[in-house]
């Protein structure tokens, strides 16, 4: 601080006695002197840099917590990026052609398999070819077809023109060297199967083949034109000892089975679903059947039938994606179908899900991710296009070659994209693209998940696996947010507000001074122990005495009502007996009674109407479930939290309105309830306003109640004897075991967002109003 | 004449203002209530109960025993309807509509599947309350009621019972002795290990580190080196001997035991050093029962949780609650105090700190579980990550700041506490008149020296209030600390005698989450019950206290102006 500057202090209008100092005559004062005052000046020069240090560090931190709360949501929304990384071409005889390119999940190794039966492994930084192997093939035999697996990705198979199969995996080994503490990747090829291909014993020339299934368990299909199927399945024991050492592990079984089918002539493809129960076959015509594997190997080949509705569809690029729960299939039109996996015995065994126009024309490759539901597509000008899939949405675009590419792969983690643009020659993409699953509808529209019979609102974050999908809508959490507020504004707003107006209008003020310290003492109490009270011991009372607590809504009223009447009728002596405001004592043992009653009467009355229990009736003749935790008992408990938030702020709105506005009310014949009404209360309204928002806000936030006194389950109805899960309550059970930056994580984190935001939105306006009260009064 | 005063009943609004009044009332009712709630279930917990015994022959047909003998203390009372008690299996006569059933604690948790069950007393015969009946509380297994048989010493019965009066006290008084005998050796046995033997250990590790150290640096002298293996060997016959002792010790502590006829004639055999505590609560009168309850208070605020938190004491709640609020003062007061004085006495009044001030006001009323979010990602991931690389990487990946713990913990309270002390301390500024700070400006003084000596003085009951608001809002949060540190059972204390005693990296214990855990997620939540009412019975103490000083502290500090 420059002590030459006068540093003044000048107050906001709104404070009554403000000071306005200056320093400067204190500091020139000591500018004089030395020693001791020098000193002096020193301190006060200090204290004035650092007060407003720590002042202004201080406001800045609780600013953080909005900014950080925004560094982290943010990137959930970012687009992903793409960039080129390197390209490079491979020395490769002429007229070989690539059959398969993958991307492996350790390093940047990529795998290339070429017509020729040549793998290659090849170091996708730099283009240089690793090892090379020739797959163990006679001399004269030819692929005719090559496939992969989906769910554990890395299974391959070649089907031959000699009616062999040959299965193979590809694997890797990492060596640590001490020297340089660096690691080196192997990469190569195991045959699970044996390095002899299998004869599959087909008729004709295979010309499809599917392939799924995991280490102990592998099925092979074959197809050929003649419509002679060869199933093939190889199973063996996982015992203890072959998950140490696989040499251990004992020989797989195989099992066959072959049947001709009734073939339409045209072109097929097949496919095995990862969980190894059925068999499909796609047609050109867009036919599809399919075959119960378990039934075919029991020698039950009846198939099912069904037409999938597309025109040509385009066979050859059919992909699953990760889980096997959804095929898509482009069409001719540049279209990709997703269809969802229903069961053969269902109506609809592919349930046509979503389409995503790509290119208004065949599209020339498109793969799936191993890990998400991305898909990615190129078009025969070579423009590529990501989507995901549960969210709906494209997530980048990029012009990779000039044609259309050769081959495609992309690396298990979705980061790294391999095309073959041109014979040969190779680009290698990085992909950043953190949040595909994100979008605006993803979190707050109907999605179709796979599994369900419907688009629907559905919170599920944690999958049961890898290939699940993660649903993240925020719409059940809100709505059992606004749930609980909404009930227990139901319970606390009348109390709180009837409550205060008797207390800041009516009541007598010695008998004040004593029960708003009483009311205050609610506040105290921590919410924990509300939502254990809640949780704990009413939820099974009221599920005991369910009926009891409905007789307390009849009877209170009506005792209170003839307490008053009763009272209205006594002579004139007694009723001055008691004092103005004090009718709070005598109406303390009137309710304890009406409650009573109500626990006394209920046993017979449910006898008398509702056979015995009244839960069996309600769900008997309502068709209501009760849940004994549920939205009624959140009611009671978090009203009674909130209860004394609006008391405080309407009984000081209420109590502070000018005396003599009431007084000249009151003088003109007025009775105390018209001037409350007429009067007090449309001066007072924007005080109980804000106190109603800001007992809102709190509501909405609270956490540990619901967190003990509901069932915390994501669902979406209103019903009285329903449980939710709030926002709150879900951030509180998540976030300790999301993994930090993902998905999830940053999804609980706009959560809590969202509750800052609302809160904070609702705080400011109610303290807008409640400013604007005060000049009101102050004016009058 | 009625009818007129009728309508002037209505028509005057009376019942309304009755309506209104009936709100405060059932308010009221609502806080007393639920506090007498607490109170009585809190407190009726240490109470020491009568222990009845009946038998019991209800009507089901699926039932094995037809009549069975029961011992316990009865917790709850209710009636329940007839076509309840059909549902679950009971044939029941025509003609009765309601039956009174009853909640009993059998203990003997060990003995037979379940520790409590409902017994409808309809169909309960013999209850009687015999005098000796005797309750076991143990280390493990809960209580345990029936009657002593006998004590035996290795093995071998000292004192049978022969059935009468006289030797049935005989029988007892040597029992209590012997107990007493036993609760001594415990004590001289965790003495010696808390003490001696952690000594040794401490000593015994320094020696072995200083000896690799050593083994490094090959030119000190061999005679060191000498002189080090001869500590170490006497140190280590040292061990041995205390070992020794607590062998002996140890026999000796499990050298008697008492058999027990439980209900139904089965017999157990228990080893003293796993009884607590034996009384026979029929005979109590009421100074006993009040001594027995002293004590029971003081166990469970002064001992450690036994039995997955549903038995014992809380004392580690308590302190970590007590140490982590203290380190949220430690933090919230000064910068919560400086932010405030800024605000007011060096921030330039304008639009922007009227928003800073309306803003700092509102983040009162954002949700805490929003700072614990915020806290578990910033201070714990960021702040927290970037400790554990800096300085200690060398226990990566186990993370050493990088997790919830107390330091987290105590900032993120700070932090969700600093609106209400600086929305306080503001307040109590700006009561100070003006007319003192220009007097004390006016003699000479600096402003910094006028805020110290003039301003603060004034103000400072404001800031304590502002502070114990702070606190009783910290001591009743959970939410956030779910997020940044807290955990159901700590191994140890926050502070402790190792080095470095405070331990800020440390999970610790609190009173808030201890009744969420215990209540929500302990597996004999009826056996815990007790205990969380009686936790929250001192939470809600703790907090009303503080609210209740802050309050007195507010009403002399307006008075006094």
């Amino acid at each position: 601080m420059n002590s030459q500057l006068p540093d003044v202090i000048a107050e906001s209008k709104e404070q009554t006695a403000g000071p306005v100092i200056t320093d400067t005559t204190a500091a020139t004062c000591l500018h004089q002197s030395s020693g001791k005052s020098r000193r002096r000046l020193l301190q006060n020069q200090v204290a004035g840099l650092i007060i407003p240090l720590g002042g202004i560090g201080v406001i800045l931190t609780l600013l953080l917590l909005f900014v950080f709360l925004l560094f982290e949501v943010l990137p959930l929304f970012r687009s992903a990026s793409l960039e080129l990384f390197t390209e490079f071409s491979l020395p490769t005889p002429a007229n070989v052609q690539t059959l398969h390119l993958a991307a492996m999940e350790q390093g940047s190794i990529g795998f290339r398999l070429t017509d020729d039966g040549t793998a290659s492994f090849i170091d996708l930084a730099s283009g240089r070819l690793i090892s090379q192997e020739k797959l163990p093939l006679a001399e004269d035999d030819v692929i005719t077809d090559f496939t992969t697996t989906m769910g554990n990705g890395t299974l391959m198979a070649v089907v031959l023109a000699s009616g062999k199969a040959l299965v193979f995996v590809r694997q890797y080994r990492t060596d640590f060297s001490t020297e340089n503490k660096n690691r080196t990747i192997t990469p190569f090829l195991v045959y699970p199967l044996g390095r002899n291909p299998i004869a599959l014993g087909s008729k004709g020339i295979p010309t499809s083949l599917a392939v799924a299934g995991q280490d102990d368990s592998i099925m092979l299909a074959a197809w050929d034109p003649t419509g002679h199927i060869r199933v093939l399945h190889a199973k063996r024991e996982r015992d203890l000892m072959s998950t140490i050492d696989p040499a251990a592990s004992s020989a797989y079984e195989i099992y066959t089975s072959s049947f001709n089918e009734e073939t339409s002539g045209d072109e097929q493809r097949i496919l095995i679903d990862s969980t190894l129960r059925h068999l499909w076959f796609l047609s050109e015509s867009g036919q599809l059947r399919a075959y119960d594997l378990k039934q075919l190997f029991a020698g039950n080949s009846s198939a099912v039938d069904f037409t999938l509705g597309i025109t040509e569809p385009n066979l050859s690029a059919a992909q699953w994606l990760p889980g096997a729960d959804s095929l898509l299939l482009p069409d001719s039109v540049g279209r990709i179908h997703q269809f969802f996996l229903n069961g053969i015995d269902a109506n609809n065994p592919l349930l046509p899900a979503r389409v995503f126009t790509v290119s208004n024309q065949s599209l020339a490759t498109l793969v799936s991710e191993r890990r998400a539901k991305n898909f990615i597509s190129i078009d025969q000008q070579g423009f590529l296009r990501a989507f995901n899939a549960t969210s709906n949405r494209e997530t980048y675009s990029v012009q990779v070659s000039a044609g259309a590419p050769l081959a495609m792969a992309v690396a298990p983690r979705g980061n790294l994209l391999v095309l073959e643009i041109k014979p040969n020659r190779f680009s290698v993409w990085r992909i950043d693209n953190p949040h595909p699953e994100i979008s605006w509808t993803a979190l707050w529209g109907k999605i179709w998940y796979e599994g369900y019979a419907e688009p629907d609102y559905i919170w599920q974050s944690s999958g049961t696996g890898n290939s699940s999908e993660p649903k993240y809508s925020l719409v059940p959490l809100s709505f059992g947010t606004l749930k609980a507020a909404f009930y227990a504004m139901l319970l606390a707003a009348p109390l709180a507000l009837c409550g205060a107006i008797y207390s800041g209008y009516f009541m007598a003020s010695a008998l004040r001074r004593k029960v708003r310290p009483t009311i205050e003492l609610m506040e105290a109490l921590p919410t924990v122990v509300l939502g254990f009270l809640a949780g704990l011991w009413f939820a099974p009372v009221f599920e005991q005495h369910l009926l009891a607590v409905f007789n307390i809504l009849v009877i209170l009223p009506f005792s209170i009502l003839l307490t008053s009447l009763g009272w209205s009728l006594l002579p004139g002596n007694i009723r001055q007996s008691l004092p103005d405001g004090w009718v709070v004592v005598l109406l303390l043992p009137v309710i304890l009674l009406a409650g009573w009653l109500s626990f006394v009467v209920s046993t017979p009355v449910e006898i008398m109407f509702f056979a015995g229990d009244f839960r069996s009736w309600l769900s008997r003749e309502l068709g209501l479930d009760y849940v004994q935790r549920n939205a009624m008992v959140i009611g009671i408990a978090m009203g009674f939290a909130v209860i004394p938030t609006i008391f405080a702020i309407a009984e000081d709105a209420i109590s502070s309105v000018p005396r003599h506005l009431s007084y000249g009310s009151l003088a003109l014949g007025a009775t105390p309830w018209q001037s409350l009404y007429q009067v007090i209360l449309p001066t007072a309204s924007p005080g109980l306003c804000s106190a109603l928002l800001v007992g809102l806000g709190r509501a909405l936030g609270e956490t540990m109640i619901v967190l003990m006194a509901t069932g915390n389950t994501p669902i979406m109805d209103f019903d009285l004897f329903d449980g939710m899960r709030t926002l709150a309550a879900n951030i509180a059970i998540e976030i300790p075991e999301s993994a930090v930056d993902s998905t999830h994580y940053r999804i609980l984190f706009l959560a809590a967002m969202v509750l800052f935001l609302f809160t904070f939105f609702i705080n400011t306006v109610a303290e807008l109003v409640h400013q604007r009260l005060r000049q009101r009064y102050s004016g009058l | 004449m009625k009818v007129a005063r009728l309508q002037n009943w209505a028509g005057s609004g009376t019942p309304f203002i009755w309506i209104t009044a009936s709100a405060v009332a059932i308010s009221l009712i609502m806080v007393v209530g639920l506090l007498s709630l607490l109170a009585f279930k809190g407190m009726g917990h240490f109470w020491p109960k009568q222990v009845m015994q009946g038998n019991y022959n209800p009507p089901i047909a699926s039932r094995a025993i037809a009549t069975s003998e029961f011992i316990g203390e009865r917790v709850q009372f209710e009636a329940v309807a007839a076509e309840q008690l059909a549902d679950n299996g009971f044939a029941l006569s025509l003609g009765v509509d309601t039956y009174q059933r009853q909640l009993v604690k059998f203990g003997n948790r060990d003995l037979s599947e379940s520790d409590f069950g409902w017994i409808v007393m309809e169909f309960t015969s013999d209850i009687a309350y015999p005098a000796d009946i005797v309750v076991l509380e143990r280390r493990r297994w809960g209580n345990l009621y029936g009657y002593m048989e006998s004590v035996l010493q290795q093995a071998k019965e000292v004192v049978p019972n022969a059935g009468d009066q006289s030797t049935d006290e005989t029988l007892w008084q040597d029992f209590q002795q012997r107990l007493q005998r036993t609760a001594q050796l415990l004590e001289e046995i965790s003495l010696l290990e808390s003490r001696q033997l952690a000594r040794i250990n401490r000593q015994i590790e320094q020696l072995r580190r200083q000896q690799s150290r050593n083994e490094l640096l090959i030119s000190e002298p061999a005679q060191d080196l000498d002189a080090d293996v001869r500590q170490l060997s006497l140190l280590e016959s040292q061990y041995g001997d205390f070992q020794t002792r607590l062998n002996n010790l140890a026999e000796q502590v499990n050298r008697d035991s008492v058999r027990l006829i439980t209900a139904n004639n089965q017999r157990i055999e228990i080893p003293l050093s796993e009884i607590i505590r034996a009384y026979r609560p029929n005979q109590l009168d009421f100074t006993e029962k009040l001594t027995l309850f002293m004590t029971k208070v003081l166990e469970f605020v002064a001992d450690d949780p036994r039995e997955g938190n549903t038995e014992g004491g809380i004392f580690p709640a308590i302190f970590g609650t007590v140490v982590m609020v203290l380190l949220m003062s430690m933090l919230v007061a000064p910068f919560g105090v400086i932010a405030a004085i800024y605000l007011r006495e060096y921030a330039r009044q304008g639009l922007l700190t009227r928003i800073i001030r309306i803003a700092v006001n509102n983040l009162a009323g954002v949700p805490s579980i929003v700072y614990g979010v915020f806290g578990l990602g910033f201070f714990i991931y960021i702040v927290g990550g970037e400790i554990d690389r800096q300085f200690f990487a060398e226990a990566l990946p186990a993370p050493t700041f990088g997790t919830p713990g107390l330091l987290w913990a105590s900032l993120t309270l700070a932090l969700l506490t600093m609106p209400v002390v600086i929305v306080a301390t503001e307040e109590g500024l700006a009561r100070v008149p003006r007319s003192l700070r220009e007097g004390s400006l006016a003699l000479g003084a600096t402003k910094f020296e006028t805020i110290v000596k003039v301003v603060f003085p004034i103000a400072s009951p404001a800031m304590m209030t502002g502070l114990m608001l702070a606190i009783a809002r910290a001591a009743g949060t959970v939410a956030p600390l779910m997020l940044v540190g807290v955990v159901k059972l700590a191994p140890s204390l926050p502070v402790n005698g190792l080095y470095p005693y405070l331990h800020l990296n440390q999970k610790f214990m609190h009173l808030g989450y201890h009744i969420y855990g215990v209540g929500l997620q302990s597996p004999n939540t009826q056996a815990a019950m007790p205990l969380v009412f009686a936790t929250a019975l001192l939470l809600v103490a703790v907090i009303a206290l503080l609210n209740f000083s802050a309050a007195v502290l507010r009403n002399r500090l307006r008075e006094g102006l």
